[in-house]
């Protein structure tokens, strides 16, 4: 079956087996960044964004995605860059399997709301497991970047 | 993995009800359960392009569609505002933001699984089911109910007054529960349901006493069976049911107040 997805911004068409998941399809077209972790919609790996969402691309299939749009690592250089300075600077890094969907997430999160306290950002980034088990340099580094404009330092 | 030989998206209930009585074919909630068979299915039948994924509060009820995600249930300030938030803290603890963006609530009640956080806070509320074909079902009894190939179409929650108040326990965070307990009250009646025993949450209803918390919390924790799986044993469940269900009453009791 044939599916048009509008993936970071370009109509993309491609053909599909019923059952290809979101996670595949978009490794086909090119989006490395999206891991397969767990494969049991638990890990968050696989985040994306589907129509400014985040969800599991291991758990939609790549044909309910068909009109939708997706965005992944790849569509959000600047800011992906941006918070992942954030990332080495805290050495929250580490090995970097589960970077890509962390940040997925934390960019979602700082859309959706503002002024989190520690326990909403830990509520709400529960579903992004790290093999590292590194999660206090991360919340440094979450922390730093949600701030990042009242720690600028005066010029 | 499983695999399918054909997806349809569905143009109308009647349509995805005729499909869904072929046996080989199933109808796609969230897809987090469903993904993680083995089976080989004929098709997958989409119903999330019906509309159904909507919240509507009414004048008496709140209307939740089948594919309304437990991210929108977590979310939505009536449904929070009319039950004391039991419906973020009911949701809040299931695996991560991602997950709850594309579970849904149909998903969760027509599954009617033991570990449902789900299932245990609508059991406590004026719940029922809207099937297909069966028509409107009292929740309670729907969860008695034998699996069939009807289609959940709609959750309907009453706006009857009462108060409301959800824990759970896990013992690690996004795990499932090892004891789920809702409790509601409304006219001197205690509304308890409780789930993940590890078996799927019932209710029961009890006369509020002049009694201590602890005793009716007891005597309510009493009503249900408990069993073993590797995430704890009956007895300690049973135990854990008294405690919350005691704290549940207390929270329910001061805020009458």
């Amino acid at each position: 079956m044939k599916v048009q997805i509008t993936l970071n911004g370009k109509l993309e068409t491609a053909v599909i087996e019923p059952d290809t998941l979101l996670l595949d399809l978009l490794r086909q077209l090119g989006c490395y960044s999206v891991k397969r972790g767990c494969e049991t919609s638990n890990c968050g790996l696989c985040t994306v964004w589907m129509d400014e969402k985040p969800v599991l691309s291991c758990s939609v299939l790549a044909a309910r995605a068909d009109g939708r749009q997706v965005t992944t690592l790849e569509g959000l250089q600047k800011e992906a860059e941006q918070f992942g300075q954030f990332m080495a600077a805290e050495g929250a890094d580490q090995c970097g399997f589960c970077s890509p969907g962390l940040i997925m997430n934390v960019l979602a999160m700082e859309r959706q709301a503002d002024h989190m306290t520690d326990a909403e950002i830990r509520e709400y980034l529960a579903g992004n497991l790290c093999r590292c088990t590194g999660y206090m340099a991360q919340m440094r580094a979450i922390e730093k970047y949600l701030n990042r404009d009242k720690e600028a330092p005066a010029e | 993995m499983f695999h399918v030989k054909e997806y349809i998206r569905a143009e109308s209930l009647e349509q995805a009800y005729k499909l869904n009585q072929k046996r080989g074919n199933v109808l796609l909630g969230g897809m987090m359960w469903l993904k993680m068979g083995s089976n080989y299915k004929t098709g997958v039948i989409d119903l999330s392009g019906l509309g159904l994924d909507q919240i509507v509060e009414e004048t008496d009820q709140f209307s939740i569609g089948c594919m309304c995600s437990l991210r929108a249930l977590e979310l939505h300030e009536g449904l929070n505002r009319v039950f004391d938030g039991v419906f973020r803290e009911c949701t809040r603890h299931i695996v991560g933001t991602q997950f709850r963006n594309t579970a849904t609530v149909g998903g969760s009640i027509f599954g009617r699984y033991g570990f449902s956080d789900i299932l245990t806070c609508m059991m406590m509320l004026d719940t029922w089911v809207e099937l297909y074909h069966g028509g409107m079902v009292p929740l309670e009894e729907f969860a008695r109910m034998p699996y069939n190939r009807d289609i959940l179409v709609r959750v309907v929650i009453k706006k009857d007054g009462r108060k409301a108040a959800y824990a759970s326990q896990r013992q690690a965070k996004t795990d499932f529960p090892v004891i789920a307990c809702a409790v509601a009250k409304k006219d001197g009646r205690w509304y308890v349901s409780v789930g993940a025993r590890p078996s799927k949450a019932r209710l029961e209803v009890l006369p509020v006493t002049e009694e201590d918390y602890q005793t009716q919390a007891v005597r309510a924790a009493e009503l249900f069976t408990y069993g073993d799986n590797m995430r704890a044993g009956a007895d300690y469940r049973k135990y854990l049911a008294g405690v919350y269900v005691r704290r549940l009453m207390e929270q329910l009791g001061r805020e009458d107040v």
